[in-house]
């Protein structure tokens, strides 16, 4: 158990877009880490430590570039370190945050970095090369065809059609509209994402995340500073991590100890986490999720290992409304990372979008009365879990 | 590393990486490719938990034993994941091509490569042969090298 309470008294993002020709990556990534000093009323003085957010850096072109940004986000006198998991990093760099903070070496820590994933034409060209160059790099293996694959093992176990997972999208791009943040957003119908470009079945073009450029900043702190500065935060009342082999091909058949296709280390990482915040039906304790979902097909087997439903009845609650917003469960109320991934913080934005629910300060977003919310990431080859429970009340 | 930088209209510097490795293989995935030289797959065992296992490892990840004996995998197995891909990506083969996770018999986890020899011009009703548990054979290459590609997997029933 932490020897401190931990909450999140300051939530800064930029918006998320395509391309942001007008700044620098360091700018952005200042500009996130100023908007959550802001939020929490703090100064860079009130800092104690900060966690650098980065997963590949191929994408933006600058090897170790923690270093170029140390100056940008007022790191330059107080420990630092960069955080990478991968897709799961943003929830990684928390944790580590969290863990500084709840063992009582830092008071308050800044968790902050940035993404341009638009910066090189084609993004999976660096996501081939995650794969070793002996056994596995060269079957066109990229996030898209490994995540692909899994679905179609999951389609088989299930029988969800790829109109279900399309519903996920028209839910996804119209919780988007209201928020000024995101960078996919609209109506649109199945048929629009039926239609649009085969990719790798069952996905098509409007399946498939954005490839994004944005920052993000969560500032952390102890129960004697939460008091002092903030009035209604979000406290992080569990945190769940879990890794698996590199190898997909160990997560399928009858020897399998994760199930690839369920997003199974989901299970173990979510029971962790449930049991410190004391979650014991997840549907009927926690209103909002915030979950890591590039595809339209990762919804489902998250909210299953999660507990909100039995497996392979996901499918239906989503298409009866359950998850629309405001309903049963509110799932990803921003749009989530189907409408924005700036990969190297998704996982922090899908934290900081939990915990403004939270916090009352999600605008146009805001849901009423929401006592506990969810967040997830997922890196590697659906390797790396994590999810943080965070509560209006400490438990 | 070879950087090459030049202004355009639009204010963005350009670049460019270009970056040569050499790779070790090492002493399991040695004697994996020089198996796959002869046409043969061979797979590392764990006689403690009684899993094989490819890609070879020199310990076993479930017992925390290493892997005391090496076994010949059949060169037939079961789809446990496919998909068909239609999109070019950049350094990756012309579209369309198929790939699966097989699990070879006698292997306890599933090896990915490309099924060749398919009709992918309709991609449902391709999808509708890939499915889970569907067999499919290994087909070498005529003259393997001792790399993963040399060979790649066929259905049993063509």
């Amino acid at each position: 158990m932490p020897k401190n309470r931990v909450a999140v008294i300051g939530v800064g993002e930029t918006p998320f877009r395509p391309n942001v020709i007008d700044k620098t990556y360091v700018e952005l990534a200042q500009d996130a880490a100023k908007a959550a000093l802001n939020d929490a009323g703090l100064t860079p003085d009130d800092i104690d430590a900060i966690v650098f957010s980065m997963a590949p850096t191929q994408f933006m072109g600058v090897v170790d570039v923690e270093k170029w940004t140390v100056d940008s986000i007022w790191a330059s006198g107080k420990p630092f370190m960069r955080v990478h998991t991968g897709g799961a990093t943003g929830g990684s760099a928390l944790h580590a945050g969290y863990s500084h903070v709840a063992s009582g070496m830092h008071r308050t820590v800044l968790i902050v970095g940035a993404d341009r994933v638009s910066d090189t034409p084609d993004a999976q060209r660096i996501l081939n090369l995650i794969w070793d160059p002996f056994y596995e790099q060269d079957f066109a293996l990229n996030t898209i065809t490994m995540t692909a694959l899994a679905t179609q093992r999951y389609m088989h176990k299930y029988g969800t059609t790829e109109e279900q997972f399309a519903r996920v999208v028209v839910r996804s791009r119209k919780n988007a509209l209201k928020n000024p943040n995101a960078h996919l957003k609209g109506n649109i119908t199945v048929d629009d994402v039926m239609n649009s470009p085969r990719i790798s079945w069952p996905y098509k073009l409007f399946d498939i995340c954005p490839r994004s450029s944005g920052a993000a900043a969560v500032v952390l702190a102890n129960e004697e500073v939460t008091k002092e500065r903030c009035s209604r935060p979000a406290f992080i009342n569990g945190i769940g991590g879990v890794t698996s082999t590199v190898f997909m091909g160990d997560r399928v058949g009858p020897y399998s100890d994760a199930e690839l296709c369920d997003e199974a280390e989901l299970k173990f990482a979510g029971g962790e986490a449930y049991a410190q915040a004391g979650i014991t039906d997840p549907m009927k304790q926690i209103q909002v999720v915030e979950l890591y979902d590039p595809f339209s097909s990762i919804q489902f087997p998250q909210l299953e290992s999660l507990g909100f439903c039995a497996p392979g009845r996901a499918q239906f609650l989503s298409d009866d409304g359950s998850f629309d917003m405001g309903a049963t469960l509110s799932v990803n109320p921003s749009g989530g990372t189907l409408c924005s991934n700036p990969i190297g913080v998704t996982g922090l934005v899908r934290v900081a979008d939990a915990a403004l629910q939270i916090m009352g300060k999600a605008g146009d977003n805001q849901l009423p009365g929401v006592q506990n919310a969810l967040s997830t990431a997922i890196g590697g080859s659906v390797q790396f879990a994590n999810c943080t429970v965070l509560g209006a009340d400490y438990v | 590393m070879a950087k090459q930088e030049s202004m355009n209209e639009a204010n963005v510097i350009t670049g460019e990486w270009s970056v040569r490795y050499n790779y070790s293989i090492g002493k399991v995935a040695g004697k994996f490719f020089e198996g796959l030289k002869h046409k043969k797959i061979l797979a590392t065992h764990c006689s403690k938990c009684g899993l094989s296992f490819l890609p070879p490892r020199a310990y076993c990840e479930r017992s925390f034993e290493p892997c005391d004996q090496w076994i010949e995998a059949g060169l037939e197995g079961v789809i446990e994941a496919a998909t068909i891909v239609s999109a070019q990506f950049e350094t990756l083969p012309k579209p369309p091509y198929a790939i699966a996770f097989v699990r070879l018999d006698g292997v306890s986890t599933a090896l990915i490569n490309f099924v060749r020899g398919m009709d992918l011009s309709n991609v449902e009703e391709a999808m509708q042969r890939l499915n889970p548990g569907t067999r499919a054979r290994v087909e070498f290459v005529d003259n393997p090298r001792g790399r993963i590609t040399d060979f790649h997997y066929v259905l049993a029933k063509a």
